[in-house]
């Protein structure tokens, strides 16, 4: 009897420890979407990715649809390259969708988000987007409001004094 | 001078030969584990000892280091109305570093001084001399048990500790602060990565730690003076040796698991 009473605890206490990694397997990390390996690959062609990193989330309206499996660069263009899983559930997306780099919030993660194009032909695996726009980059985009400023500054004075 | 070279010559080659009777006292029970196979009830009585006893220590430190992660995590983030990232920090710190360490530490304190203890005072009152005498090898039915069970335990309890922590971040987060609950696990689920972060963190690093504790558990047991003052002191070191191995440890671990290099 207290052999079996300890067995019993034990038993608990493993099954216990077991529904644990259950949890954290499946409610906390990201092992219900491993599936996405099986999605079909399309790439796209950015000039800049910003801080685009693998195992992004590619968005269309909002919506994660698949996840960027690797960045590479060109070396004959100097473009990056950016290839994508996409769920096989969603496999309507026209061959003119566009491609941009967005950011979720404003110090949140880099993810592709993508644009639905009109035509009725669809990407298979191995597509590749055309239409791409690059990512915001902070500093540039800081230097060509500090340039415009500058020379929103310059006219109107120099306009007056002219006249 | 030369007295002082001398003592620490002698200092160096002591510390040097007890780690080699470390390393042999591991391969003995190494060893010796296949014995459990032929007697499973050994572990199972084991088990009960530092796991399920440790159940309650683990369930509460775990809910109350969740909370307070969920607590501390908030108030930080609430200044960049970044709170729905509140779920990534809490399972991130539990699962790569709290979760596993703490358990360890929890662990060494709780089911390792009491391992020391009882390998030491079994030494003391010579019930490992007479299993000798009786041509009973104390190392398949006393140590290799003790040391196995913890090597399983481990994994099992920060398991257990890690999810109770998270469950606890939570409570605090969502019922309490309020912040938005779908959020909370929806990133969570697209930071934590299963293979890099829980295998990682979770099983590999706690079965170290638990292959660790034991060890060392044990081994200053069976090397305990067999005097009354011994068996405490060595109890002591347990605790202590245990902490700074499985700290140093965790350095390593990291920094090979998650850095950068």
């Amino acid at each position: 009897m207290r052999q079996n009473n300890l067995e019993l605890m034990v038993g608990l206490f493993v099954a216990l420890g077991l529904a644990a990694f259950l949890l954290l397997a499946l409610k906390v990390s990201d092992l219900t979407r491993i599936g996405d390996n099986e999605g079909y690959r399309i790439a796209a062609r950015f000039e800049n990715i910003g801080g685009l990193k693998v195992r992004a989330p590619v968005t269309l309206g909002g919506v994660r649809i698949g996840r960027v499996v690797s960045v590479d660069l060109d070396s004959q263009t100097y473009e990056a390259v950016v290839t994508m899983s996409i769920d096989p559930r969603y496999d309507r997306l026209p061959t003119d969708s566009s491609a941009s780099i967005l950011t979720s919030g404003l110090l949140g993660e880099q993810y592709v988000g993508l644009e639905p194009g009109g035509m009725d032909r669809y990407l298979s695996d191995g597509g590749v987007l055309q239409l791409t726009q690059s990512a915001l980059v902070l500093e540039k985009l800081i230097g060509r409001v500090l340039t415009n400023a500058a020379s929103g500054d310059a006219s109107p004075k120099k306009t007056p004094l002219n006249e | 001078m030369i007295a002082a070279l001398k003592g620490l010559g002698g200092f160096l080659l002591n510390k040097l030969a007890r780690l080699g009777r470390a390393n042999l006292f591991l391969f003995s029970v190494l060893g010796a584990l296949t014995f459990l196979f032929k007697r499973p009830g050994l572990l199972i009585r084991q088990l009960y000892t530092v796991g399920v006893l440790s159940l309650p220590i683990i369930l509460v430190s775990g809910l109350f280091v969740g909370m307070v992660l969920g607590l501390q995590g908030y108030a930080n983030l609430v200044d960049f109305g970044a709170t729905s990232s509140l779920g990534t920090v809490v399972a991130l710190s539990l699962i790569r570093e709290l979760g596993p360490v703490l358990t360890a530490l929890l662990y060494a304190g709780r089911a390792g001084s009491a391992l020391t203890a009882e390998i030491g005072l079994m030494k003391a009152t010579e019930q490992l001399a007479s299993m000798q005498m009786m041509a009973v090898d104390p190392f398949p039915r006393v140590l290799a048990p003790r040391f196995l069970a913890g090597c399983l335990a481990a994994p099992l309890l920060t398991g257990i500790f890690t999810a109770v922590g998270i469950l606890g971040g939570y409570f605090v987060a969502v019922v309490q602060l309020g912040v938005d609950g779908g959020a909370f696990w929806a990133q969570m689920q697209a930071k934590v990565l299963f293979f890099e972060d829980i295998v990682n963190g979770v099983i590999i690093k706690s079965f170290v730690f638990g292959w660790l504790a034991n060890w060392i558990a044990l081994f200053e047991g069976y090397e305990a003076s067999p005097t009354s003052e011994g068996v405490s002191l060595a109890t002591t070191r347990t605790v202590v040796v245990t902490s700074l191995a499985v700290l140093s440890w965790d350095f390593l671990l990291t920094a090979l698991m998650f850095g950068a290099w």
